[in-house]
């Protein structure tokens, strides 16, 4: 545990102030303009002939022609000491040649300027590709089920652009739902990137992309194996240098995927179960949402939901697989039996819960209680259960405690519960 | 030379990935570019949204002419800088043309002074952008820190001739931004701003 938990090394050996090399030059003569309280852009500098003070007491430093023409840049800037700046602007006088560059090193200056911050509204990349694509219809396009995908790789990638070199080690805790309640597991902003990179890894390794893990062995293809094994075998613990691949690694996910062209029915295995791609893309798209929003808190920054059409998107996976983990729950004596377990054939319509889903990216699921194989039916109908969007993927996502879930509920209570359990349990590192 | 063919490796293949019609190059294309377009169209607009349109308006313009871009006259995001520049001079010359015809306030002597400080100062931004970072790094100290050479030349670990070097050079390469803005505003090929840094 304790390889992600802190790991500071410094920065730059934070260099104080050093007046080692201080000669004459750093006498208290030094006269930058601002520097005593004035306006925080320092002006260029005025020469001190026009400026009204007095004259510097300062002898002009004597300086050879190529020491005076180096100093130009530094005397622009108002960041050289006083006498070397009397002395440059003593030698303007008599070389043409400096007093034009001055002028020039002069203006240059009045052109720095802080750069804008540069939060791009989220959303534009959508707009932008989207308006792009009507005007020139893609003869390659990225498929539907992996524009979630691309969308959250996208704002995560934005959200790191932004975050300070320190932040990339604020402290993070990976929350999930496990088979004895909640677990959790503590990292660092760049240890949830390096388990994304892991994770997603699964997908690239089955679109016969290059695995991230490299010589790393991993005993699984479980997301929690290859995490805890990508962790453990790096040399050091992740920083910021691990955005790179894993940014890399998304674009040629997406880029590769346009290629499949078998409407992602490939199965991609995550150890202990598979998924056919298309699902594994929304997969690692909530997932990606997910730990966005882990890191997002961890330093501060808002971040807000996928848009609807994409967290519908998730939110139909996810009911899709609760019968599935409802029947594995059942088996390890997790969840009540069903009242006619075996009962119902595949394909046979079955006792049903009403997953009522509110908000952007909402609608209906009718989740099969007794078989993954049943078909959801509104004539068998025992429960009903209401939620919001975004509380649904919290508890899917293990965020929020099953007994917790804001949920309006109507019907079998046990059906309820499981249910909720359930989606909670599709939750894991 | 080796090392300037690596960038200019993935132009050619981000070029041929857009001209064969591949959606997910446009999506790499806008996640490396986005913040470089929509930054000099807003230091030009000097308005959000119009920034947007722009940014918009340019990857459109290079996704429906990929075969525009020539890797031989330079890198990709030159190119791609320098017609985000033309776009948004043009625009802001357009706007500026419209609100006098409708009568408003100031004269077109007043409007080109005004889209021409703009051009520099976008220009400026990009060649601060694009040159190299130990000089970035040296100006940064010591015009916002206000750190003065000497110490420039502490907190970056270098002589001190070579802080007051790398000093004078970078504000060599930003005063080019003046010299492209006294050019014609419509001339063809990249402005120098654009080339000189890149």
């Amino acid at each position: 545990m304790t390889a992600y938990d802190e790991d500071e090394t410094g920065g730059n050996g934070g260099n104080g102030e050093d007046d080692a090399t201080g000669g004459p030059a750093d006498g208290p003569g030094d006269a930058r303009p601002g520097s005593f309280g004035g306006p925080r852009i320092p002006l260029p500098r005025v020469s001190v002939e026009d400026s009204g003070r007095p004259l510097p007491e300062v002898a002009p430093a004597a300086l050879e022609h190529h020491v005076l023409t180096s100093l130009l840049g530094a005397w622009a800037l108002a960041a050289c000491s006083a006498q070397e700046a009397a002395a440059v602007e003593d030698h303007l006088g008599e070389c043409d040649a400096c007093a034009d560059e001055a002028l020039r090193l002069r203006e240059a200056v009045t052109l720095l300027q802080r750069p804008e911050s540069l939060d791009l509204d989220p959303g534009l990349r959508t707009r932008v590709l989207d308006g792009c694509l009507e005007r020139r219809p893609p003869r390659i396009p990225v498929p539907e089920w992996a524009a979630p995908y691309d969308a959250e790789t996208a704002r995560l990638d934005a959200l790191l652009q932004d975050i300070g070199d320190s932040d990339w080690h604020a402290p993070v805790r990976l929350r999930w739902f496990g088979e004895d309640g909640p677990a959790s597991r503590r990292t660092t902003v760049a240890g949830v990137i390096a388990h994304l990179l892991a994770v997603d890894g699964a997908v690239a390794v089955a679109l016969g992309l290059t695995d991230p893990l490299g010589d790393i062995t991993a005993s699984s293809r479980a997301p929690a194996v290859r995490t805890e094994a990508y962790w453990r075998g790096s040399h050091a613990p992740p920083t910021r240098l691990v955005r790179a691949p894993w940014r890399e690694q998304s674009h040629d996910i997406v880029r590769t995927v346009s290629f499949t062209g078998d409407a992602g029915g490939m199965p991609v295995s995550y150890g202990d179960f598979e998924l056919p791609l298309r699902d594994a893309m929304l997969d690692r798209a909530f997932e990606c949402w997910v730990h966005a929003e882990d890191i997002a808190d961890a330093v501060d920054y808002p971040y807000e939901p996928p848009s609807a059409r994409h967290l519908n998107g998730m939110i139909d996976l996810a009911a899709r697989m609760l019968p599935g983990v409802l029947a594995a729950r059942r088996r390890a004596g997790l969840a009540a039996p069903g009242v006619r377990p075996h009962l119902v054939p595949a394909g046979k319509p079955g006792r049903s819960l009403r997953l009522e889903i509110e908000g952007s990216g909402g609608g209906e699921w009718l989740i099969p209680l007794d078989s993954p194989g049943a078909v959801g039916s509104a004539e068998h109908e025992v429960a009903h259960v209401a939620l919001d969007g975004v509380e649904f993927c919290r508890l899917a996502a293990g965020h929020v405690p099953p007994a917790e879930a804001a949920a309006g509920q109507v019907g079998d209570r046990e059906a309820i519960r499981d249910v909720l359990f359930a989606a909670a349990g599709l939750s894991r590192m | 030379m080796a090392k300037r063919n690596i960038p200019l490796r993935w132009d050619r293949k981000m070029q041929q990935r857009l001209a064969r019609g591949e959606a997910a190059a446009l999506g790499e294309l806008y996640d490396r570019y986005a913040s470089l377009v929509h930054g000099l169209a807003h230091r030009v607009l000097a308005d959000e949204r119009a920034a947007d349109r722009l940014t918009r308006d340019v990857f459109a313009h290079v996704w429906e002419h990929p075969d525009a871009y020539d890797p031989r006259q330079g890198p990709l995001r030159t190119w791609i800088a320098t017609l985000t520049h033309r776009f948004a001079v043009q625009r802001l010359r357009a706007t500026g043309t419209a609100a006098l015809a409708r009568g408003g306030p100031g004269t077109a002597e007043e409007l080109e002074t005004r889209v021409r400080q703009a051009a520099v100062a976008a220009r400026a931004d990009y060649i601060v952008q694009s040159m190299p970072a130990p000089l970035r790094a040296a100006l940064e100290l010591a015009y916002f820190q206000r750190r003065d050479y000497r110490q420039t030349a502490a907190d970056l670990g270098v002589t001190e001739d070579e802080a007051r070097r790398r000093l004078r050079l970078g504000l060599q390469l930003l005063s080019t931004a003046r010299d492209a803005a006294t050019a014609a505003p419509e001339s063809p090929g990249a402005p120098p701003g654009y080339g000189g840094a890149a």
